[in-house]
C-alpha cells in the first residue's frame, strides 16, 4: 500500500511541532524518518495513527484521501504502529493483548481465547517469533513484548507498519534480530516506516531516509550517505561524533562497591553481588539493557534502596546505610536518570532548581531565610557556564527543553565540591548539541581527577566515554572490560554471554 | 527484616532470560500477631477468664430440622482453645524462622479459633443465637456488597468511586419515595438504580470530562447527597409520611425459597430473604464472570490498566468509563434500596451511615474482585452485627467499644493484612489526550 503525507501541520499552542510536511512511503519499502529528539517524528505519526489531530494536511492511502477520527480508523485502513512505549496491558496474556479491540466472542458473549491464541500462533509461526500466547506480558523481556506489539499489528492485517524508535530498549544482537524481522515484512509486501536517531541502523535497512528537523521536512538522504553526512542534516551543522578525551591517568581506588545485593519488595535480587571499584581520574560505564539492575544499583549506593547489603565506600569510609542527605554530604554528585521525575521540579525555577540539595544552610539559607540576592548571581553564573538557553533565571524549568533541563541538573550537581560523580542516563532524550555539552563536562569532570560512574543503555556512549565498562546482566554484572572494547563483545556480555575473550571476571561479580 | 540467601540457581544465556534469582525476607509480622492475640488470649480466656456455660442456638424455632442447642463450659472451653491459639502461634514462628512462608489457611484459622473462644468468654451465662448473629450479618452486608461491586467496576475502568455513600443514600431516598407513593416494588428498585446513575453522571461528567480530581468529586458528592436528602427528609417526607415514606407499602416482602431455605443454619441465613438479596446472588456471579470472560470485562480492565494502549487499538476510553461508572452508580444504587426497602422499611436522615466507605473497604481489602470484595463485604458485617448481638445478650465488654469493632476490623483488614497490593493502574487518573 502506498501511504502519501501531505502538507501535516501539528501545533501545540504556539509551538508548531510539524510544519507542512510531506513525505511519501512506496508500497514494500523501508522508509526511515531520521531526525533528532524533538524534531517532531512521534508526533507525525501520531497524527498518522489518529492520535492527533492534524491543523492543516491530508493523509493518502493509495491516492484516497483519509479521515481518522481515531486509531480505530487507522488500523481498519491497515496502518499498525510499533509504539516507542509499548501499549501492552501488563497484566494480560499475549492473547489478550493482541485480540483487545477486536475481540471475536461466541454466542453467549463470552470470549473466544482459543481463537486469539490461535491467531497468535499463526504469525509467530509465519515468522519465527517464538512467542507463547498465554505469557503475562509483564512476565517477557522486552524484547519479546515489542514482537506482541509487532503479532498486534499484524494481526489486523495492517498494510503500513509505522516503528516508533524501536531499537531503544533492545540489546544489539536484539537489534539485529528486528532488522532481520523488518526486512522479512518488507518481504512480505508490507511498507515500513521507521523512526530512529539512530545513524547506524538507518543506514542498514532503509530503502529510503527522510530528515527531519525542528518540525520540517530538511532534505532525503540514501542509505550510502556517510555518519557525518546523515548527522549535519539531521542537526544542521557539522557535527563531532567522537567524544575527544585523553588517555585516563587513574590514581588510587576512590569509590569501592563490594558484594552489594539489592531486594525488592518480591524477595528478587535486582543487584545480585556486584562488586566494582572506580579509581580517581576515571570513567566507568556500567552499560545494559534497561533494566537489568542498573537504576536500583544508583539507587543503592545514593541511599534510596531499602533493603540492601554488601559494602559502598567511598575514599575509605562506608557510605551503606547513610541518609540521601548524608549521602550528598559525602561528596557525591548524582544525575538521576528521570530528570523530570527525579531530577528536578518542574514547577520551580532555574535558579531554585539549582539550590534544591542546599536549602539546609548558607550560603543560600541564613537564618531561615533564602539569600535571594547570593542565589542570583548564582544562578546566572552557573547558567551561563553551562550554557542553559532560557529566558532567564526565573524560567519554570519544565518549560526548558530536555537539553536545557539536563544541564541545569547537570550545574547543580557538579558545582558542590565532589569526591564521586555518577551519571544516570546523563543523555537521553536530549538534542545532540547538549549531548556534546554533557559528554565535554563529564570527561572534564574525570580529568580534574574525579572518579566518575556513567549508567547508560546507549552502547554509543559508553563506547565514547568509558575507560573501562562493566556490563550488567539480569543484576550481576557479567564482566569489566576495557573501554575500547569491540561492540559484538560488548552485545554479547548485555545478553548474558561472557565472551572467551574477556579472560579475567572480576573477583566477586560472578554469581 | 532479614534477608538469607536462597539456593543458587545457573542462569542460560541462551534461553529465554530466566526469572531473577530470589532471596527469601523474612517476615516476622504474622507470627508477632498471632503471638500478641495469643496472650489477649491467654489473659482473657484463662487467666480472666469467666465461669458458667455458654449456649449456641443453632436452630430458629421454625425451623423444619431441629438442632439441639450447643452448651460449652466457658473456662474450660476458652483453655483448650487458646492453647491450640498458642500452638499456632508457634508454629507460625517456627515456619518464618525455616524461611516457609505463613500461608493464609493458618491466618483463616488461627482468626476463626480466636473468634469461637472469644464467643465462648462472651456469652457465659447466656445464649448466643447462632442463625440469628449470621442472619443480621448477612442483612449489614448486603449494601456494602452492593457498594463493593459498583466499586470494583468503577475502580477497574479507572475512576476511583468515592461516592458509594452518595449513590447508596441516594438510591435508598428515591426508592422509599417511588416504592410509597405507586406501591410498586418493582419501581422503587428501579429508581433506586436510577437515582445512583443520576450520581454517577456527576461524577463521571466532572471527572472524564473536565479532568477534576476524582476523590474530591466524590467526597463533595456525598456531602451533597447527604445535604439533600437530610433536607427533603424534614421539609417534605416527615409532613406526610403515609404517602411519601410510609413503611407498610416499602417493605419488601421475604421469599422464603422452597426446599433451600429448610438446610440447617445456611436456610435460614441465605435463603429466607427479599428478591433484593437474590439479585445480589445473582450479580456477583455475573459481575465476576463478566469481568473476566467476556468482550464488555476484558475491555473495562483495559482502560483502567493503561488507557492509552486502549485507545491505540481504537476503544473509547472516554465513553469506556461513563457507562461504566453509570453501571457502577446503578449498582450501588439498587444496595441503597435495601436501606429502605429491604430492611428498616422507611427512610431515615443519613441512615448509610458511612456503609459507602467501608464498601470502599472491602473493594481495596477484596484486592478490586468481585468475590474476594464480597466476602470483605461480609466481614465487615459480620462485625457490625457481632457488636448488636453481643449487647443484646449483655457482654461485658463496653458497648462503645464494641460500636468500634467493625471499625477496627476494617482498618486492621486494609492496613494490616493486605499490605501493598496492586490495583488497576490507572485508578484515579484522568485520561488527557492532547
Amino acid at each position: 500500500m502506498k501511504l502519501e503525507l501531505r502538507g501535516i501541520t501539528k501545533r501545540f499552542g504556539a509551538l508548531t511541532a510539524n510544519d507542512h510536511i510531506d513525505l511519501t512511503i512506496e508500497p514494500g519499502e523501508i522508509h526511515c524518518l531520521l531526525g533528532e529528539n524533538g524534531a517532531g517524528k512521534s508526533t507525525l505519526m501520531n497524527v498518522l495513527y489518529g492520535l492527533y489531530k492534524a491543523e492543516e494536511g491530508d493523509i493518502l492511502l493509495d491516492d484516497v484521501v483519509q479521515h481518522f477520527a481515531g486509531p480505530g480508523d487507522a488500523m481498519a485502513a491497515g496502518i499498525g504502529m510499533v509504539h516507542q512505549h509499548f501499549m501492552l496491558i501488563p497484566v494480560f496474556t499475549v492473547a489478550e493483548n493482541v485480540m483487545l479491540g477486536h475481540e471475536k466472542t461466541n454466542a453467549a458473549g463470552v470470549l473466544d481465547l482459543g481463537a486469539a491464541r490461535e491467531k497468535v500462533r499463526e504469525i509467530s509461526e509465519r515468522f519465527g517469533f517464538h512467542v507463547d500466547p498465554d505469557a503475562l506480558v509483564d512476565d517477557l523481556p522486552v524484547g519479546v513484548q515489542q514482537r506482541v506489539e509487532i503479532i498486534k499489528a499484524l494481526s489486523r492485517d495492517a498494510k503500513v507498519l509505522v516503528f516508533d524508535e524501536p531499537t531503544a530498549v533492545l540489546t544489539p544482537q536484539e537489534t539485529d534480530e528486528l532488522m532481520a524481522i523488518m526486512r522479512q515484512l518488507k518481504a512480505a509486501g508490507t511498507s515500513i516506516v521507521f523512526i530512529t536517531h539512530k545513524l547506524r541502523e538507518v543506514r542498514e535497512v532503509a530503502d529510503r531516509i527522510t530528515v527531519i528537523r525542528l518540525g520540517k521536512v530538511v532534505g532525503e538522504a540514501s542509505p550510502t550517505a556517510t555518519n557525518a553526512e546523515l548527522a549535519s542534516l539531521m542537526v544542521g551543522r557539522a557535527v563531532e561524533l567522537t567524544v575527544h578525551k585523553d588517555p585516563a591517568t587513574p590514581g588510587a581506588d576512590a569509590f569501592v562497591v563490594s558484594n552489594l545485593s539489592v531486594v525488592d519488595p518480591h524477595g528478587q535480587l535486582v543487584v545480585n553481588n556486584v562488586s566494582f571499584d572506580v579509581r580517581a581520574g576515571e570513567i566507568l560505564a556500567i552499560a545494559g539493557v534497561q533494566g537489568n539492575g542498573q537504576t536500583e544499583l544508583t539507587e543503592a549506593i545514593m541511599g534510596l534502596q531499602q533493603r540492601v547489603r554488601g559494602e559502598i565506600t567511598l575514599d575509605g569510609k562506608s557510605i551503606r546505610g547513610l541518609s540521601v542527605k548524608q549521602v550528598l554530604a559525602s561528596g557525591i554528585g548524582f544525575v538521576p536518570e528521570d530528570r523530570k521525575e527525579d531530577g528536578l521540579v518542574g514547577e520551580f525555577t532555574i535558579a531554585e532548581n539549582l539550590m534544591l540539595d542546599r536549602s539546609d544552610g548558607p550560603p543560600f539559607v541564613k537564618a531561615g531565610t533564602l539569600q535571594l540576592n547570593y542565589l542570583k548571581e548564582f544562578a546566572e553564573q552557573k547558567s551561563k557556564e553551562f550554557d542553559v538557553r532560557s529566558q532567564g533565571i526565573t524560567t519554570p524549568v519544565g518549560r526548558l527543553s530536555g537539553g536545557n533541563q539536563q544541564k541545569v541538573v547537570l550545574a547543580r550537581e557538579l558545582s558542590r565540591d565532589l569526591r564521586l560523580f555518577m551519571a544516570a542516563q546523563p543523555t537521553r532524550g536530549i538534542d545532540v548539541g547538549s549531548i556534546e555539552f554533557v559528554h565535554k563536562r563529564i570527561v572534564a569532570t574525570r580529568d580534574s581527577g574525579i572518579p566518575v560512574i556513567v549508567v547508560s543503555t546507549e552502547l554509543d556512549e559508553v563506547v565514547a566515554l568509558a575507560d573501562r565498562i562493566a556490563v550488567m546482566y539480569r543484576g550481576t554484572i557479567v564482566g569489566i572490560v576495557p573501554g575500547d572494547t569491540s561492540r559484538d563483545v560488548l552485545g554479547l556480555m548485555m545478553a548474558g554471554e561472557v565472551p572467551d575473550s574477556v579472560t579475567s571476571p572480576p573477583e566477586g561479580a560472578a554469581a | 527484616m532479614t534477608i538469607q540467601d536462597a539456593p543458587l540457581q545457573h542462569n542460560h544465556p541462551d534461553s529465554v532470560p530466566p526469572a531473577l534469582e530470589k532471596t527469601v525476607v523474612k517476615s516476622w509480622k504474622a507470627p508477632i500477631a498471632f503471638g500478641i492475640f495469643s496472650i489477649i488470649a491467654i489473659l482473657l480466656f484463662v487467666v480472666f477468664g469467666r465461669e458458667g456455660v455458654s449456649g449456641f442456638r443453632l436452630s430458629t424455632d421454625s425451623d423444619f430440622v431441629q438442632i439441639p442447642t450447643i452448651e460449652a463450659p466457658t473456662r474450660a472451653t476458652g483453655i483448650v482453645l487458646t492453647v491450640l491459639l498458642v500452638a499456632l502461634a508457634a508454629y507460625s514462628a517456627f515456619l518464618v524462622s525455616r524461611n516457609r512462608p505463613v500461608r493464609l489457611w493458618i491466618t483463616v484459622v488461627f482468626a476463626l479459633l480466636f473468634l469461637v473462644a472469644f464467643l465462648t468468654w462472651a456469652a457465659a451465662g447466656a445464649t448466643i443465637p447462632v442463625p440469628g448473629l449470621l442472619v443480621g450479618a448477612v442483612g449489614l452486608s448486603v449494601p456494602l456488597v452492593f457498594g463493593a461491586l459498583g466499586g470494583v467496576i468503577s475502580e477497574r475502568v479507572g475512576v476511583v468511586n468515592v461516592a458509594i455513600e452518595g449513590q447508596l443514600l441516594a438510591g435508598a431516598f428515591v426508592s422509599a419515595v417511588v416504592a410509597s407513593v405507586t406501591g410498586q416494588a418493582v419501581l422503587g428498585l428501579i429508581s433506586a438504580m436510577a437515582a445512583g446513575v443520576l450520581v454517577s453522571f456527576v461524577l463521571a461528567a466532572f471527572s472524564i470530562k473536565y479532568f477534576v480530581d476524582q476523590v474530591i468529586v466524590g467526597v463533595v458528592l456525598n456531602v451533597l447527597v447527604t445535604g439533600l436528602t437530610s433536607f427533603l427528609y424534614s421539609q417534605v417526607l416527615t409532613k406526610n409520611t403515609d404517602l411519601l415514606n410510609n413503611s407498610a407499602t416499602i417493605r419488601l416482602p421475604r421469599l422464603p425459597i422452597p426446599g433451600l431455605s429448610e438446610i440447617p443454619i445456611l436456610g435460614p441465613v441465605l435463603f429466607r430473604q427479599t428478591i433484593i438479596v437474590y439479585i445480589l446472588y445473582v450479580a456477583v456471579a455475573v459481575v465476576f464472570f463478566a469481568l473476566f470472560k467476556t468482550r464488555w470485562g476484558l475491555r473495562l480492565r483495559a482502560v483502567g490498566e493503561h488507557p492509552q494502549a486502549a485507545d491505540t487499538v481504537g476503544i473509547n476510553v472516554a465513553r469506556t468509563r461513563f457507562w461504566n461508572v453509570s453501571l457502577a452508580g446503578a449498582i450501588a444504587g439498587l444496595g441503597g434500596a435495601y436501606f429502605t426497602m429491604g430492611s428498616v422499611g422507611s427512610f431515615n436522615k443519613e441512615m448509610t451511615a458511612g456503609a459507602g466507605f467501608i464498601a470502599l473497604a472491602a473493594v481495596i481489602f477484596g484486592r478490586w474482585d468481585p468475590i474476594r470484595a464480597t466476602l470483605a463485604a461480609l466481614l465487615f458485617g459480620f462485625a457490625s452485627n457481632l457488636q448488636s448481638v453481643l449487647s443484646i445478650i449483655g457482654s461485658p465488654v463496653p458497648s462503645e467499644f464494641m460500636l468500634m469493632l467493625p471499625y477496627l476490623v476494617t482498618i486492621f483488614a486494609v492496613a494490616g493484612v493486605v499490605g501493598r497490593v496492586r490495583g488497576p493502574a490507572a485508578s484515579g487518573k484522568a485520561y488527557i489526550k492532547s
